[in-house]
């Protein structure tokens, strides 16, 4: 009797999950590739083919967009990670009691604030008419108002800001299960300040580094607002070129293409980093 | 680099005024987005005109406040009841999620789990088209076979909502999972020995336990909700919520209006984390 209400247990448990799973996520990824490789002959009448993936692979404008993304991307997550690191060890190990504390706490506050209004925040401050334009010339530094967005360094500006977050998070948590008395003894035996750092904090915070890394990499790549509003007319993302496709041009199948490219990159850039590192994808995430 | 190791002055002023910067850096954006929501202008920038609670309040042209610009409102609306279906949706399936992994061990299970983290590494707008296309295709099916038109497949609030509790439910799956972990199986075990039937023990016991993380995971899925953009913008029909709202009107060029909303919308998130943390702190 037991068993059999524990087998019924299970199945109403498993019914949610495989619902979920199987309407929300695989099969709808299954219909975007197969649309992504059909052809549209005339109206309602389609032929499998490569074509769309043949055209974005061979296509100039697709391609650069597809690989400045890819780079750029690296390139925001690596800046995170410097820019965070100092932060992160700053709360873990230097500040102390309610200090860190109101120090870890602060760092959360953009997450509760919607990426618009963050974006929103950083065009007031650099807009022609802006506050740090009008700080320059009132400085000194420039005689007319200064156009600071729309370039590639205000949209990384941007990019770093939106994911800082989501590196010092993970960082101060694996930095503070480090025992101060390890570092230590690190010093005790003559080492620098240099040599602690590389033979013993950054092997220990390896973990949070590499999850900080995959999260903040997938959520650069995904980015839409930042890239649209911050960036200039060349600083296309992929994911502009994808919302072109499926709303403006109603070009559905060669968007689904798209849709994959990105997936596939940003899979195998994930995939790399964890075979790399030793890692898997549910000591990371979970 | 602890403060227990002496460290130069300098060292220590320079590290000092490093993480200072930091944290300028981290507050100047939000800052001035309130700051310029009283602005007596039309424009959200300098010069400053003096203050104002026009933006808030205000009833006459030009300078319309919230809570007489009927569009904002509505949008508001249309997000708080997106956001709490989601919120509904991703904690009773995250709740059963976490029962799932938690109690039972079966085939497969390693493989469940990867597949139930997917969500977080799909990019937003790779999950709003995917959702988009099937849709599509079922209501085309639907429409081959019956002649049938089902709006609900359409863009519109149904899919926005699907979409976003496709990925909102892995993270409500986490935080309840972290809990249930720590639940000691003993206490359900004595309510069965003194005669409960699990059922009953269940929700008498472990739910219980569960409360604060199911009722933390509800506040984050419906802040999380109300912030999404990324797959709203793929799914979204003719009722905008906030964000693709507030995000039309910038694109035309933003007045003073924007910031009074955004400063709302701080003010209530942090007020909503703010209780949660006072609520989980609660022995």
């Amino acid at each position: 009797m037991r068993r059999h209400q524990s087998r019924i247990a299970f199945f109403l448990l498993l019914t949610p999950l495989v619902l979920w799973l199987g309407l929300l996520i695989i099969i709808p990824h299954i219909d975007m590739l197969l649309i992504s490789l059909r052809e549209r002959i005339s109206f309602g009448v389609y032929e499998p083919s490569l074509t769309h993936y043949e055209k974005a692979l061979t296509e100039p404008l697709y391609l650069r967009t597809f690989w400045r993304t890819a780079v750029m991307s690296v390139l925001a997550t690596a800046i995170t990670l410097l820019i965070a690191f100092p932060v992160a060890y700053y709360i873990a190990k230097m500040a102390k009691g309610r200090l860190q504390q109101v120090l870890f706490m602060l760092c959360l506050i953009p997450f509760y604030v919607s990426e618009l209004v963050r974006t929103f925040g950083w065009m007031i401050l650099l807009r022609e008419t802006g506050l740090v334009s009008n700080l320059l010339q009132w400085v000194g530094l420039a005689d007319r108002p200064v156009e600071l967005l729309y370039t590639d360094a205000t949209m990384m500006v941007g990019l770093v800001y939106t994911s800082m977050l989501f590196m010092v998070v993970p960082l101060v948590t694996t930095l503070e299960s480090l025992d101060d008395s390890v570092i230590e003894a690190g010093y005790d035996l003559g080492g620098s300040g240099l040599s602690v750092l590389r033979e013993i904090i950054i092997p220990h915070a390896m973990p949070g580094i590499v999850s900080g890394c995959i999260v903040v990499f997938m959520l650069s790549l995904g980015n839409y607002l930042t890239p649209t509003m911050l960036g200039g007319k060349d600083s296309l993302w992929f994911t502009e070129m994808i919302y072109n496709q499926f709303i403006v041009r109603s070009n559905w199948e060669l968007g689904a293409a798209f849709g994959f490219m990105l997936l596939i990159l940003s899979s195998v850039i994930v995939w790399g980093v964890l075979r790399l590192t030793g890692r898997t994808l549910k000591e990371t995430m979970g | 680099m602890i403060p227990t190791i002496p460290q130069s002055r300098a060292f220590r002023l320079v590290y000092g005024s490093y993480v200072a910067l930091f944290f300028l850096y981290l507050v100047l954006p939000l800052t001035v987005v309130a700051v310029f929501a009283f602005n007596d202008s039309q424009f959200p920038s300098l010069p400053w005109e003096g203050f104002t609670w026009n933006w808030f309040f205000g009833d006459e042209r030009p300078q319309i406040g919230i809570f007489h610009e009927r569009g904002i409102l509505r949008a508001v609306g249309t997000s708080a009841f997106v956001a709490a279906c989601v919120a509904v949706l991703s904690v009773g399936v995250g709740t059963t999620n976490a029962f799932l992994f938690n109690r039972y061990e079966f085939r497969g299970k390693g493989l469940l789990y990867v597949l139930m983290l997917l969500p977080l590494v799909i990019p937003g707008i790779v999950l709003g088209i995917s959702i988009l296309v099937f849709s599509s295709t079922l209501a085309n099916g639907i429409w081959d076979l019956a002649q049938m038109d089902i709006q609900a497949l359409r863009p519109g609030l149904l899919l926005v909502i699907l979409g976003q509790f496709s990925f909102i439910t892995t993270i409500a799956t986490l935080v309840i999972s972290a809990r249930l972990q720590k639940f000691d199986r003993t206490l359900e075990e004595a309510a069965l020995n003194l005669g409960a039937d699990r059922l009953t023990a269940v929700r008498t016991i472990t739910l219980p336990f569960l409360a604060p993380a199911m009722i933390g995971a509800v506040v984050v899925a419906f802040l999380m909700s109300f912030e999404n953009f990324n797959t709203t913008l793929m799914l979204v029909g003719s009722d905008a919520p906030l964000t693709i709202a507030m995000f039309d009107r910038l694109k035309e060029g933003s007045t003073p209006l924007l910031n009074a909303v955004s400063l709302l919308l701080m003010l209530g998130s942090s007020l909503l984390a703010l209780l949660v943390i006072l609520f989980q702190r609660r022995p």
